[in-house]
């Protein structure tokens, strides 16, 4: 059985604006998709240890010594928009009365 | 058919460069040559750089007739994957939303060759962020396969596939988190390694599922791969996953045959699926293995078949994090927008294409609350039994041998609007990432239709000497001479 997905919600989580068209066809893409992927319930059982990494690293540490870097101006070159050497956006809040 | 210095291998070229036969500029010149012949077709590039190629190919021919030493990649054109930064050339990913994307920054991989003399010639087609197994899925069109211009490349380094093996460069860099570079190099044919995880930085390469991310390399002989593997592997201290390691020489044992090797062949990479000339082929390079002293027997990953559930989970769950970082504010694409949130999702919604897309949304809702353990939880248990698979594998044979791709290169729109269908085509290349050993592809013969098949052998973890050396065996041994149709025409 396909998978029923709350599409409004997760596109949301996302922060994608999709079509109403891209919201049907992702609707029954990933339905089937995930049918698919459902398979990894069959097999990992509860003895089972989650692997994030195939090769296990722990708290890799380096001396804390300072090398050049990139200037203020190339971090900021591909800005879309810029003001006073910072980037520039839309509001982000009401201003309060 | 006219033959450019760039049909030749890397290590021939490195010859005449020392023997002074040929010089950094005429080879630099061959490459952009064949580009002007073929790439309209084949379409393998998105920004060329034969500026900045002469001028550093120029530089070199001056170091060079002061009798200095020369490296292995020195002069030799190269072609990197558009997702690996190059301070001040453009890096699109294959997407709209990094259009005009011109990174401040070198990628450790490029500042690797680079420092070493090599010439970079552009900038290569993907689908976008990495993502397809066709080239399809590029924002800027399909790449063409040089063997078929109807059929896919492969992908998601399709671009770089197709420029080595119309001879465009002589090798080039793609990157491999489910197997972006093996697929694509089978259906090319060419070689195409994907070393351990780890073994080479992936500082500036874009990331897409970290946990899963490679550099690999296209060649059109096993030598070559090894070559740039000396060049590219070791610790960065830009990359904390980049291992610490004493580098071999990868070169050192390629001539040291298979005799006595144990070659465990994938009896679940034969089943349903897979095109009977691709078996078949396959299986008789195992024979060609036995017949050079190998031992050949049959061997097990019970768990395959779950390989990819896991990875479509696993994957777009990290890609949905990692491409989080595409909201407007410091680069790339920018939608207007009343406010800063309403920007952002305007601003993703224009710049991702249809398969990244899919992908964030399938990863959001993995990682969604209450949904979590169900999908990604599971997944990762599931990485555990791979893993388990290969050391299991390895306890009894020293390389694996399966086909890399169930079907060779399939016409352009075939599986376009069928997700899971196109997913398939990385059923055998998945479980290496998974796991973090390597794996490389090499051509083992053409289909009925004459297209290129390629036979992925996987080792053990750091077990790149061991994969090159079968490698190497058997591509000597089967001496196939493999130049695409288009070339008959240049």
């Amino acid at each position: 059985m396909p998978v029923e997905i709350d599409i409004d919600h997760v596109a949301k989580l996302a922060r994608l604006d999709l079509t109403d068209d891209e919201k049907a066809q992702l609707r029954s893409q990933l339905g089937v998709i995930l049918e698919h992927a459902a398979k990894v319930g069959e097999v990992a059982a509860d003895d089972v240890p989650p692997t994030a990494y195939a090769i296990p690293r722990a708290n890799e540490l380096r001396e804390d010594d300072p090398q050049p870097s990139i200037t203020h101006e190339a971090a900021m070159a591909n800005a879309p928009a810029q003001a006073d050497d910072r980037f520039m956006v839309p509001k982000i809040a009401e201003t309060g009365a | 058919m006219s033959h450019e210095l760039c049909d030749l291998s890397g290590s021939e070229l490195t010859a005449k460069l020392r023997a002074g036969e040929i010089t950094a500029v005429d080879l630099a010149g061959s490459s952009l040559r064949r580009i002007e012949a073929v790439d309209g077709r084949v379409k393998a590039f998105l920004t060329l750089t034969p500026q900045v190629a002469l001028e550093r190919a120029a530089e070199l021919d001056v170091y060079l007739s002061t009798g200095a030493p020369l490296s292995d990649v020195a002069g030799i054109p190269i072609a990197l994957k558009d997702v690996f930064t190059t301070n001040g050339i453009r890096t699109t990913c294959g997407s709209k939303i990094l259009e005009t994307y011109t990174p401040p920054y070198d990628c450790t991989p490029w500042t690797r060759l680079s420092g070493a003399g090599s010439t970079l010639i552009g900038k290569t087609n993907c689908d976008e962020f990495a993502m397809g197994s066709s080239n399809e899925n590029s924002a800027y069109g399909p790449v063409h396969n040089p063997w078929d211009l109807d059929a896919v490349p492969g992908g998601s380094s399709g671009g770089s596939a197709a420029a080595v093996a119309a001879g465009e460069v002589v090798w080039a860099l793609g990157s491999d988190t489910g197997g972006s570079v093996r697929q694509p190099a089978s259906l090319t044919g060419v070689v195409g390694l994907k070393p351990t995880y780890g073994l080479i930085s992936r500082y500036g390469l874009v990331a897409f599922a970290s946990s899963l991310d490679t550099v690999g390399t296209f060649t059109r002989s096993v030598g070559d791969a090894a070559t740039l593997l000396n060049t590219l592997a070791g610790k960065d201290r830009r990359d904390a996953t980049s291992l610490d390691l004493e580098v071999p020489d990868y070169r050192a044992s390629l001539a040291d045959g298979v005799a006595g090797l144990r070659v465990g062949v994938v009896s679940e990479a034969f089943g349903q699926g897979v095109e009977p000339d691709v078996a078949g082929s396959v299986r008789a390079a195992v024979e060609r293995l036995a017949g050079l002293g190998a031992q050949v027997g049959e061997v097990h990953l019970p768990h395959a078949e779950y390989a990819l559930s896991a990875y479509y989970l696993i994957a777009p769950s990290e890609a949905s994090s990692n491409l989080a970082r595409y909201d407007g504010v410091r680069y790339g694409l920018r939608e207007d927008g009343a406010d800063s949130i309403e920007m952002m999702f305007r601003t993703r919604g224009a710049g991702f294409g249809p398969e990244v897309k899919r992908r964030i949304m399938l990863g959001t809702y993995a990682l969604s609350a209450g949904y979590y353990d169900a999908y990604y939880g599971q997944a990762q248990k599931v990485r555990t039994l791979i893993i388990r698979d290969y050391e299991a594998a390895f306890a009894g044979f020293d390389v694996l041998v399966s086909p890399t791709s169930p079907t060779t290169a399939f016409p352009i729109g075939e599986k376009a609007d069928d997700p899971m269908a196109m997913y398939l085509n990385d059923i055998f290349t998945i479980p290496a990432n998974l796991a973090g050993v390597p794996a490389v592809s090499v051509p083992c013969g053409l289909d009925s239709a004459g297209l290129p098949i390629g036979l992925q052998f996987t080792a053990p973890v750091l077990g790149e000497p061991t994969l090159l050396r079968a490698a190497a065996a058997l591509e000597a041994d089967l001496g196939l001479d493999l130049r695409p149709p288009l070339l008959a025409g240049v």
